[in-house]
């Protein structure tokens, strides 16, 4: 028995799919050779994505260690590149604790629903030439989708631990994400623009110019709306440790606390691979049929070491510093962004439909120059804007105002 | 085929038991959440359909926003644990719910069911021919389109069109309730001006 793949199938595309598909086609049933099929390409993204959280891993705090002035992991292994092992064996052998009063069947629900969207977004991502998993029409979309349930990930963590904490912790990321997603959103509305497709193969083979250049805000804007949702460390409010322990997880322990930060450092890695994908052309280089991987995989690692380094820079931020940057300045240029890249997508195409490599290049320049001009005007504004903050009063000398007061 | 129709048959019965947990949980963060999956199995029913676009905008709007502002709503409840105590507006409401029943099950028996305007269908139609019966699956790869690429780009160019074409009316008056509703919340949440 011999199948065959609809060629109007979403998977059609995926080499890797469609070879082992055949292969299982010819022995099996063909509705038992499409599962069979979907979970050989998915054990290998999702083990590749977890390969490479534990690398992350390492290598975050390898480089922490180097920006603190420190050595960093090096007892296991050659540069203590075994230390991931190390930390999930103490993290498997350690107790699982479910705190009294809990509601356990969401509380053990909550690191699967954190895995879950991390993994999904990956399905899209094209890594080489014709590699996504799934080459969505809609790729982009479904990234904004997928990524928008971890929200309810960190409530129900913060909900069901019976913990103040964990709550205000959940308060507080909820807070940040639902604030980060506006923005977000609209940064990405000029790159599909540009683009004119949603696609993510589609917006790789747009880039003959990266849109680095051509959208610098909204690359900006995407990066720091990326980073407060993964909780990183400028916009960590949602963890401060503080002032609330350890947020949203702080009943988490043992295997379930290691599923959390794993989806914490993959959310990391895929959201760079978003950014790569979006704004550095993705794949694209010299040889990019034979080595877009290895293209794909050196922009990857510049964006995860631009991302170590920001964290190993900036303190955290207060909670209404953080509400403050992304409603007052965030959504403002990107909302600039998008009136300047409509307009001149309308200027620029005028008869034909698609955009020149010329006409990127113009758009690029004027992009980059109203990037300067909002960063020159923002900063003007928030250093007149910087309010000093009253000493507080001694604490004696208070008293007595109070008691000549009464 | 068997594997549609399993799928089918499995997101119909998660879907109907989330939804019977829905009214029947006494606890009312779980009855969100079970809500929320019942919204993810819509998705996955426009996923059935072809309708990628529509089922991806369900979980970004649904699952995305609406379960959010729904779960704030509970945490902001008194008493959640303890679920809905019976009181006085019970029999009105069962009554209001029946009533909302009877009329959605009226309007899908009586509706015609012929959403799309000829044209559009032409259009679609085209589409399809195109895409999956009029060129061999080699032709169709050499060229770099797949079939389901193509008409789910149709798809959506087609919603574009109906949206900002024949109801435009409608989708900016929404836009602007959507608006006035975002003001009047501001307005609300302001207060009276302080001295």
């Amino acid at each position: 028995m011999s199948c065959r793949l609809a060629a109007d199938n979403v998977l059609y595309g995926n080499p890797l799919f469609r070879w082992v598909y055949d292969l299982a086609g010819s022995a099996l049933p063909c509705w038992l050779a499409y599962i069979i099929a979907g979970l050989v390409v998915m054990f290998i993204v999702v083990n590749g994505v977890l390969a490479g959280t534990a690398v992350l891993t390492w290598a975050e705090r390898k480089l922490l260690g180097r920006f603190q002035n420190r050595v960093g992991p090096n007892r296991w292994g050659p540069f203590g590149l075994l230390q991931p092992m190390a930390d999930l064996v103490k993290l498997l052998t350690k107790e699982n604790l479910t705190p009294k009063g809990a509601d356990r069947l969401v509380f053990n629900l909550v690191p699967i629903l954190m895995m879950m969207p991390t993994l999904l977004v990956v399905a899209v991502v094209p890594f080489a030439m014709n590699t996504a998993v799934a080459d969505l029409s809609i790729g982009v979309l479904y990234i904004l989708a997928v990524s928008s349930l971890t929200i309810l990930a960190i409530f129900m963590a913060g909900w069901s631990s019976n913990n103040r904490f964990a709550l205000f912790g959940a308060a507080r990321g909820v807070a940040v994400l639902v604030s980060y997603e506006v923005p977000v959103v609209l940064s990405l509305l000029g790159v599909v623009m540009v683009a004119g497709s949603m696609s993510l193969s589609g917006v790789v083979e747009a880039q003959a110019v990266p849109f680095l250049l051509v959208q610098p805000i909204a690359l900006f804007v995407f990066a720091a709306g990326t980073s407060a949702e993964l909780n990183r460390t400028p916009f960590d409010v949602a963890e401060g440790e503080s002032e609330i322990v350890a947020g949203y997880h702080i009943e988490y322990s043992g295997i379930k606390f290691a599923i959390i930060q794993a989806s914490e450092f993959g959310g990391t890695i895929t959201a760079s691979a978003v950014i790569v994908t979006l704004f550095l052309a993705g794949w694209q280089g010299p040889l990019a049929s034979y080595l877009g991987w290895l293209w794909f995989l050196l922009k990857l690692g510049l964006v995860l070491f631009l991302f170590v380094w920001v964290r190993a820079t900036y303190p955290r931020l207060r909670t209404d510093q953080i509400m403050a940057f992304s409603w007052k300045f965030l959504l403002s240029i990107s909302l600039i962004n998008l009136l300047a890249t409509s307009l001149e997508i309308y200027w620029l195409r005028g008869a034909e439909r698609a955009l020149t490599t010329g006409d990127l290049w113009i758009m690029a320049l004027m992009n980059l120059a109203i990037a300067a001009a909002c960063l020159l005007v923002a900063g003007r504004l928030s250093q007149a804007k910087v309010r000093r903050v009253r000493p507080p009063l001694p604490v004696a000398a208070s008293g007595t105002a109070a008691r000549e007061a009464r | 085929m068997v594997l549609q129709d399993i799928i089918f048959w499995l997101l119909a019965a998660i879907m109907l038991a989330a939804a019977l947990g829905v009214v029947l949980v006494r606890d009312l963060f779980r009855a969100a959440l079970l809500l929320v999956t019942v919204f993810l199995a819509v998705a996955g029913f426009f996923v059935l359909l072809s309708a990628q676009f529509l089922a991806v905008v369900q979980v970004l709007v649904y699952a995305g926003a609406v379960a959010i502002l729904l779960v704030f709503a509970v945490m902001l409840t008194k008493d959640v644990a303890r679920g809905n105590q019976p009181n006085r507006l019970r029999l009105p409401a069962a009554g209001l719910a029946g009533l909302a029943l009877a009329v959605f099950i009226a309007v899908a028996v009586t509706t015609g069911w012929t959403p799309l305007p000829p044209s559009v269908q032409e259009q679609a139609a085209l589409v399809q021919t195109q895409a999956s019966g009029g060129t061999t699956p080699e032709g169709l790869e050499q060229a770099g389109i797949s079939g389901e690429v193509q008409r789910s780009q149709a798809q959506r160019a087609t919603l574009a069109d109906l949206l900002l074409g024949e109801y435009v009316v409608p989708f900016e008056a929404v836009s602007v309730l959507l608006l006035a509703a975002a003001v009047g919340s501001l307005a609300l949440l302001r207060g009276r001006p302080q001295g």
